[in-house]
């Protein structure tokens, strides 16, 4: 393969000269060395750019997500390994597997664990049922339908600090408009934030009111792309309203579906500002009762400065991860299945 | 299904490999390409502000610190800038202690990212002592430092063991208690601020013996204080040994110190002095909105929290007294690392911020109280009074207090361990109903936790 191209490669360099070379034999040399030569070359190059431009277009995320993903995450594995101290960070002692070890006798995790688990099925189940019914809602013909779709969005574009410190205040124990609006039905008040369950229902109310709203509109451009006619058929066979939604919405939407309980679980195993700022303590409360694993890595690496036991946190919260991700691949192709 | 692919992939494993090869070849261009260009841009900016220098032949000092420490406010820099014309001076604040501290500790060790002088937290200043004392230069021999115009247990504070010292104190505070003369009234006791202090002096169990009498003649939904975490902190601030003996030992479990103020914490608790809340929490600014508490252990610096919080409607109504017994909460100090760029710069210029003529300045502009023993002196600080606490006059008052504060020995994990007390063993009594042993079990079992290594 080699020679012929250099030699391609030869004429190729000489041939521009050519012209300027005033001699006729220079240019028919050069002609000669083109119709032999190009046409291979350029198709070497289509094929060339055809193979390879798709890789250096992704690149640019691959790199980044080498150097701030991938880089991060074995770092912090191996840092999980080791006794590291925030107060130095490039001095680790060898601590083999004592993080993760003292990981499954640590009261502190498990309840962190058990808090981010009940957390996350408060705040997503009511918010994905939720999302479902407002979709198949605003998916009637409705005046100003751009207007409800657009409010439907404004929550998630809040930030979590300022939607969570007005939550805090409407959850608050002595001047909360919650527990006013529950004086004035004559129901006593709630201190919403030291209870397990008051604190967790107030938590995953933040995370319901930041996130119903871009689930809605997911399903609701899945929803749009459901055939008209199937309905049409549906309501000639005497099918009604409701049996539409059951027989008809839901089964298209199943991918669709699957896909917003994934990026919801995924969410909720990540919780952090919510229950740091509703708090205002990496704590999560008196007694740790909305200190999700998130927090408690937080509270573990950057306030008890024990790097390499939040390192171990964080793999496990990988891990759990990677286990729900599997859970939901299995369950995903059960469902393909069935049909 | 698995089998098949594994042929495939072996039989395509050549192009497999020439492929990652390319990709990675063309990685690495990218990645070149990309750290090229971070080169330039760095080449550029250095050239754009060496240009600056040379232009103006200035040396650009940095002052790395958390929050706000005034010094720009009253015109310090422009004050010093304006003294010696070489020197420029350039603030890098980050609002949170919480979030500063971890990034000092990175750039501690990495040896870069540090400004020529960086402000430390006393919560943190024994712990830089201990572990990372070699990083900072010692400033008790800094030239125009002088130990005796520092309050003497200032100057231990960040002292290492032997006898170098990594900072220089800025502010201090010492703590008073913050009363609401109205609410006093109404229950009976004294408002006169010399009275009220004589009612508890010495002793922090007069103070809610004052408590037990207010609350039996409270007005409806107020209490005698805002948290029992405030009070815990006013009372063990006041002892010589809290949470480590001298040698260095974890003895929080069984000091007097901790015991007896746990002691006062709970029989508040139990006495329902306290409003049940927590410290700079949305209802604690709301509670002095609408005046609910009677007392609040105060440092000066909280002065002005306190006055923002409560308003118009709290004005006239509050006043100062002194605390039972002298104790400090908070305070800072200047450091300059040893990595420092400007380091004989940045040591005069840290001398000279913390000289008591300036520290007096900055108290007047800014309220900070200085830790300077002879600024204390000074008129702008020992004529000092508050306007919205009735003219109490603060400058003798915390000034007082200040000189006779005890040398508190301090230890590495002093913040955890009152953070633990107060936010995971007191709140657990006070505010979810649990019994003094389960909240103090609760405490400790998470303090073993992080003492643990």
């Amino acid at each position: 393969m080699a020679p012929p191209d250099t030699r391609v490669r030869d004429r190729d360099r000489a041939s521009p000269e050519g012209p300027r070379g005033n001699g006729p034999t220079d240019g028919g040399n050069a002609g000669a060395g083109r119709r032999g030569g190009s046409p291979g070359r350029v198709s070497r190059l289509h094929r060339w750019d055809a193979k390879w431009s798709p890789y250096a277009f992704i690149a640019p995320f691959f790199l980044f997500f080498a150097v701030f993903g991938l880089f991060p995450l074995l770092y912090t594995g191996w840092a999980s390994l080791h006794s590291v101290s925030l107060h130095n960070p490039t001095q680790m002692e060898w601590a083999g597997w004592h993080n993760y070890s003292r990981l499954l006798e640590d009261e502190f995790f498990w309840n962190a664990l058990r808090n981010t688990f009940t957390i996350g099925v408060l705040s997503t189940v009511p918010q994905l049922l939720m999302a479902l019914g407002l979709a198949h809602l605003l998916n009637y013909r409705l005046r100003g339908s751009t207007f409800f779709r657009v409010a439907m969005l404004t929550p998630y574009a809040t930030s979590v600090a300022a939607a969570t410190l007005v939550f805090a205040m409407l959850f608050g124990r002595d001047y909360g408009m919650i527990n006013w609006v529950l004086e004035l039905v004559g129901i006593d008040h709630v201190d919403w934030e030291n209870g397990t369950w008051t604190s967790q229902i107030a938590v995953s109310s933040i995370v319901i009111w930041r996130w119903t709203g871009y689930n809605t509109l997911i399903y609701l451009a899945a929803m749009q792309a459901i055939p008209g006619d199937l309905y049409e058929s549906a309501a000639l066979d005497g099918a009604s309203r409701w049996q539409q939604f059951r027989h008809v919405t839901i089964p298209a939407l199943k991918p669709t579906i699957l896909f917003t309980i994934i990026v919801s679980t995924i969410g909720a195993t990540q919780l952090f500002g919510e229950p740091l700022l509703f708090g205002g303590s990496q704590t999560g409360g008196g007694s740790h009762q909305f200190q999700t694993l998130g927090l408690y890595l937080y509270e573990q690496g950057w306030f008890n400065f024990h790097l390499g036991r939040a390192s171990a946190i964080a793999w496990a919260m990988f891990l759990i991860l990677i286990l729900i991700g599997l859970i939901n691949w299995l369950i995903g192709r059960r469902l393909q299945k069935s049909h | 299904m698995r089998t098949d692919r594994t042929t495939t992939s072996a039989q395509r494993l050549g192009t497999r490999t020439r492929t990652t090869r390319l990709a990675a070849a063309g990685l690495a261009a990218v990645l070149g390409a990309g750290l090229l260009g971070a080169c330039a841009d760095d080449g550029s900016s250095d050239s754009a502000s060496s240009g600056d220098g040379s232009g103006g032949d200035k040396t650009t000092v940095s002052v790395g610190v958390f929050g706000v420490f005034g010094y720009k406010q009253a015109g310090l820099y422009d004050e010093y800038e304006k003294l010696n014309p070489g020197i420029r001076i350039k603030e890098n604040s980050t609002e949170r202690s919480e979030d500063y501290y971890p990034a000092l500790l990175n750039h501690l060790t990495a040896g870069s990212g540090l400004s020529d002088i960086q402000a430390i937290e006393v919560d943190n200043v024994n712990e830089l002592a201990t572990e990372q004392a070699d990083k900072f230069t010692d400033l008790g021999k800094a030239n125009g430092v002088s130990k005796d115009d520092f309050l003497k247990w200032k100057w231990d504070q960040a002292k290492t063991e032997d006898g170098k010292v990594i900072g220089l104190g800025t502010d201090i505070g010492p703590m008073g208690v913050c009363y609401r003369k109205d609410l006093f009234e109404k229950a009976g006791l004294p408002t006169e601020r010399d009275e009220v202090g004589k009612l508890w002096a010495g002793d922090w169990d007069k103070y809610l013996d004052v408590g037990e009498k207010f609350m039996a003649k409270a007005p409806e939904d107020t209490h005698f204080m805002d948290s029992a975490a405030g009070l815990y902190n006013g009372a063990v601030s006041g002892y010589r040994i809290k949470n480590y003996s001298r040698s260095g030992e974890l003895v929080y479990k069984k000091s007097r110190a901790v015991q007896d103020s746990w002691d006062l914490a709970m029989r508040a608790i139990d006495g329902k002095m306290t409003g049940k809340l927590k410290q700079y929490d949305t209802a604690w600014d709301q509670a002095y909105a609408n005046g609910t508490f009677a007392s609040v252990v105060c440092p000066p610096w909280m002065l002005g929290y306190i006055k923002e919080k409560s308003g118009s409607r709290g004005a006239d109504k509050w006043d100062v007294a002194p605390a039972p017994k002298p104790a400090n909460w908070g305070g800072s100090f200047l450091g300059v690392p040893e990595q420092a760029k400007n380091k004989d710069e940045a040591i005069k210029l840290a001398t000279w911020l913390t000289a008591p003529e300036q520290q007096a300045k900055l108290f007047k502009k800014q309220a900070s109280f200085p830790s300077a023993a002879k600024a204390l002196d000074m008129p702008e600080v020992k004529n000092a009074k508050h306007e919205y606490f009735d003219n109490a006059p603060i400058g003798e008052i915390f000034a007082k207090a200040a000189k006779g504060i005890p040398t508190t020995v301090l230890g590495p994990k002093d913040a955890v361990i009152k953070q633990n007390i107060s936010e995971v063993g007191i709140l657990q009594v006070e505010q979810q109903g649990k019994t003094p042993e389960q909240g103090w079990s609760a405490a400790t079992k998470k303090i073993d936790d992080v003492v643990e290594d």
